[in-house]
């Protein structure tokens, strides 16, 4: 899938496999491949280093984008897949089990977007029903109780709204999850590997350590869904992502996460390989940090963490 | 949904506001929006906004909540003067803010502090729907936090009666974190053995919903009061699917195992009182 602004970079791409199959084995054309091909590196270079929030918000988006899938395939030595609620059923949206991460063994989940037209609609596109929230708080007390490091990667447009997940109450599900994460004595680190929107992925991001892909995003709504109810129109989504500073780099500069982890030129989608690397390494170092570390001493940092975000200031003036 | 919401909205300014509580507009009467028949607004103000034919509950100010639930004289309200800060320049958000101070004479969606109920101390957090849909942000978040803090620290109950539309968009990802804010505090709290009972009143929707107000040992709820996590209107636009009569109401919730009992307004304090008297 090419998006609107990646239209230029296609376009040279292009030219240069026309130029290529064109000139067969000659070396005819290659003065003019080379100088397509070092415009089409401009190109990306322009074009990548002046995304919008809602460029990123569409390269977090892209179906091309390494998923839960790729990562928990290249970076986990052994994944040992455990499912159900115990309550309803099992979530394809949620995924998880235990896991060997480098030296560690590890709980790993995450949302799964699926790889295919099947594989997406079965997993509902990331976006979970209670039972897969309930599957999650699993996951989180298992961890617990055998004292093993939680590894969450997110990836989803919102916690599903739809009548069966308000009806074997969601907001409950969500709730469970920030309540049990808040209280779990053992390192829990999440990356945001695409999507992260709503209470949905605050339920597996409210961690002791919050790294975020460059072109991931972050936030409370989706741009488009803001766009309606605010400005009372939808196709004023890029004002609204903008507005709600979405991007790895609000984040950053606000304190909310702890690393941006960068894509390669072109998106994550464009070399999957380096992207998953640089998320592993990163998965690596944060695990090797956070082991040793004493279990209150974590849960007394989770604790000061998220008790202090906030915009509010007191009447004299001193923000809170 | 946007119509139930505008017609609340015109009720409420027909309500008299005088210091002295009783005024000219005492001898106005008004429609139940619910049942049509004439209600005169001294008689719905004496019922704390329900309706004496229907038994509709209309929305109540934190206020008047507090009025409700508290011993005469008790409440010593916490925390008030914490304003919300616009961090991230979101178009017109001052302006609504101060509309909304204005309008409430509150700093923010939410009173607390601590209050005695049927003579018991407890820590005490209501929040408002008037002022701006009764949406957390930063403010909310805080002073629910401090509250439950409060209550740990002085070992005390502790009672939060939520109405909220839900998210306070404009603090964008702040206002996620609240979510957050509140669990980390309130898992806390439920270490301690003192109890937590939850008020649902319409209507109670999205972060505020899948954060504190659904973390509590009881949950209560009002009928009629209508709870979930996304709203109605916005799930019929997006799965194109018509939604049962009652969806998401109190008794709704209750039937699908997610409220411990439904409770008319008048009869709150008197079970919480009751509930209270079972637990430390």
């Amino acid at each position: 899938m090419i998006l609107d602004f990646e239209r230029p970079i296609k376009d040279f791409e292009d030219r240069i496999t026309e130029l290529r199959r064109l000139a067969g084995p000659s070396e005819e054309l290659r003065g003019e491949i080379s100088r397509l091909e070092e415009a089409l590196d401009a190109a990306r270079r322009r074009i990548y280093s002046n995304l919008t929030p809602y460029q990123r918000v569409q390269v977090a988006r892209h179906p091309e984008r390494p998923n839960f899938r790729a990562y928990r395939d290249a970076l986990a030595d052994d994944f040992y897949e455990l499912s159900g609620d115990r309550v309803f059923g099992d979530d394809p949206a949620v995924r998880g089990g235990l896991a060997r991460i480098g030296d560690h063994n590890v709980v790993l989940l995450g949302h799964d977007k699926g790889t295919d037209v099947n594989s997406r609609v079965k997993g509902n596109f990331g976006m979970a029903h209670p039972e897969g929230y309930r599957k999650v708080k699993r996951f989180y007390e298992l961890a617990a109780r055998f004292g093993l490091p939680v590894v969450v990667l997110v990836d989803t447009p919102g916690a599903f709204a739809g009548r069966g997940a308000e009806e074997r109450g969601q907001a409950w599900a969500i709730s469970d999850d920030l309540m049990t994460l808040a209280r779990i004595p053992v390192p829990v680190i999440s990356v945001i590997i695409g999507e992260g929107c709503s209470g949905g992925a605050l339920a597996m991001c409210a961690t002791d350590y919050v790294g975020m892909l460059e072109n991931s995003y972050l936030s409370v709504i989706a741009p488009e869904a803001c766009a309606s109810i605010i400005f009372r129109d939808p196709s004023r989504a890029a004002e609204a992502a903008e507005a709600l500073k979405v991007t790895a780099a609000d984040m950053k500069g606000r304190g909310i996460i702890d690393e941006i982890i960068p894509e390669p030129l072109g998106g994550a989608h464009n070399d999957p390989q380096v992207t998953i690397e640089a998320v592993g390494q990163g998965l690596n170092r944060v695990l090797n940090g956070l082991s040793e570390t004493d279990p209150e001493k974590l849960r007394q940092a989770r604790y000061e963490r998220y008790r202090r975000i906030g915009a509010h200031a007191t009447e004299n003036g001193q923000v809170g | 949904m946007r119509n139930w919401l505008s017609k609340r909205r015109e009720y409420s300014r027909t309500v008299p506001e005088t210091e002295s509580g009783v005024g000219p507009m005492d001898s106005v009467f008004t429609k139940c929006e619910k049942c049509g028949e004439p209600i005169y607004e001294k008689d719905l103000r004496a019922r704390f906004n329900v309706c004496p034919h229907c038994e509709f509950h209309y929305p109540l100010s934190a206020s008047e909540r507090i009025r409700l639930l508290t011993d005469s004289g008790s409440f010593e309200e916490r925390d008030a003067g914490i304003l919300a800060d616009d961090l991230l320049g979101f178009e017109n958000y001052r302006q609504r803010l101060q509309k909304a101070r204005g309008r409430t004479g509150l700093d923010d969606a939410i009173l607390s502090g601590t209050g005695a109920v049927g003579g018991k101390r407890v820590a005490l957090a209501v929040l408002d729907f008037s002022f701006i849909g009764g949406s957390m942000g930063s403010v909310v978040g805080e002073r629910v936090a401090r509250t439950v803090e409060l209550a740990g620290s002085e070992e005390l109950p502790l009672v939060i009666v939520s109405a909220s539309g839900g998210a306070r968009m404009f603090e964008g990802v702040y206002l996620l974190m609240q979510m957050a804010k509140t669990s980390v505090a309130l898992s806390r709290y439920v270490e301690g053995s003192w109890p937590y009972i939850s008020v649902l009143t319409d209507p109670t929707f999205g972060g505020v919903t899948a954060s504190f107000a659904t973390a509590a040992d009881v949950v209560l709820a009002e009928p009629g009061a209508r709870i979930g996590f996304t709203g109605a209107r916005v799930i019929e636009q997006t799965t194109k699917e018509r939604l049962p009569e009652g969806f998401q109401t109190a008794e709704f919730q209750k039937e699908h195992g997610m409220v411990d009992r439904i409770v008319h307004r008048l009869s709150l304090k008197a079970d919480l009182e009751r509930l209270l008297g079972f637990l430390p």
